[in-house]
């Protein structure tokens, strides 16, 4: 079940440049597991080094904040837009 | 009771005036207004240099650092021959040049826990454009326990993000959206990683829009809701941001009731070490 994901600048020199990738995965977990099978080192920033979600960069499927849904857990849909955001403080 | 207009305010806000939904109403509320830009340079050049030009009575600006050649591509408050100069002295000049009616207050000064809530307590509505972690939380805490609505904006390389926070009502804050900074180091500076010359020019120009609509009470406020943007696909999106009833500012039990130190928050050497 493909999913398109929206990479944010920093995360898009893992994949070649690109800033939208599709993925599989039932689940937001399983999505970025398959990221990362396709583009090595693409989830290092965005999991904890105990397979948690950072504080510091949200997961959005569709409009809503993965923490507002199940997480890791959230299920996935055909479809579905998620969107990687880190924190940033240009100015 | 309200003044009325000068003739030259007449003629200098005439399109305001008649525009549906400002009125001479809206406009008479944005030359009473106060409005404090925090930094003045991507991002707080084109705020400042918009209220200027719609008529914000009282500008504040907050800016330690000085004009440098580097800082011309994006930040059009300054000129070539400001550089060398303070940026808010470069920047008020080019304020009143575009409108001499406005007063200009400069802090120039680094924003801190020690002088936060004196700087920020006279003024309506509060813009973050800052370029550091330590004072965008610092003036996130600072407006939420002063009560005041912060426009924010933050940019990197060719992606923008803007929202509103407005204090209360069970409203998000920063801390709400990103309850924590990055370590150190991974995510590189404008310096370090550069950034694409607009656009600051166009997330500055939403907070200024969100900063006048705030003012006149005009439409609905980008409040709860995150706009992210990106000049390479000129792709906009908003997304929900939710009120965390467990944010340690804002929530329900607040645990942060004071200004912290902000460097150490985000893991960043104090100055004084």
């Amino acid at each position: 079940m493909p999913v398109n994901v929206k990479l944010p600048t920093i995360l898009r020199k893992h994949a070649g440049g690109q800033a939208r990738v599709e993925a599989d995965g039932a689940t937001l977990r399983e999505l970025l597991e398959d990221l990362e099978t396709s583009y090595p080192g693409i989830t290092k920033n965005v999991l904890t080094d105990d397979g948690g979600l950072h504080r510091f960069i949200n997961v959005y499927v569709n409009d809503e904040d993965v923490r507002y849904l199940g997480s890791l857990e959230t299920e996935l849909k055909d479809g579905d837009m998620i969107s990687i955001l880190p924190a940033v403080a240009g100015g | 009771m309200s003044r009325g207009f000068t003739v030259e305010e007449v003629q200098r806000y005439a399109r305001h005036i008649i525009l549906p939904g400002v009125g001479a109403e809206g406009q008479r509320k944005l030359l009473e207004a106060r409005v404090l830009c925090i930094g003045t340079g991507g991002l707080g050049s084109p705020v400042a240099m918009y209220l200027a030009a719609a008529g914000v009575g009282t500008i504040g600006l907050v800016d330690f650092d000085i004009v440098d050649l580097s800082n011309l591509q994006r930040q059009i408050a300054h000129g070539t021959s400001d550089v060398g100069r303070p940026k808010v002295e470069s920047a008020k000049d080019t304020l009143v040049e575009i409108n001499p009616n406005v007063e200009v207050v400069t802090y120039d000064t680094l924003l801190s826990s020690e002088n936060a809530f004196e700087v920020l307590e006279p003024w309506d509505v509060v813009i973050d454009g800052t370029d550091n972690f330590p004072v965008r939380y610092l003036v996130n805490d600072a407006t939420q326990m002063l009560g005041k609505p912060l426009v924010y904006g933050s940019i990197y390389q060719f992606e923008g993000q803007a929202t509103v926070f407005l204090p209360g009502q069970e409203a998000p804050c920063y801390r709400c959206l990103f309850p924590q900074p990055p370590p150190p180091g991974t995510v590189p500076s404008c310096a370090e990683g550069g950034v694409f010359g607009v656009l600051p020019g166009i997330v500055g120009t939403i907070q200024a829009t969100e900063a006048i609509k705030l003012i006149t009470g005009l439409g609905e406020p980008l409040v709860g809701r995150l706009l992210i943007l990106d000049a390479m696909t000129m792709d906009f999106q908003t997304v929900k941001l939710r009120w965390d009833a467990d944010c340690p500012v804002c929530g329900k039990t607040p645990t942060v009731t004071e200004l912290i130190d902000y460097e150490q928050f985000c893991g960043i050497p104090s100055r004084d070490e």
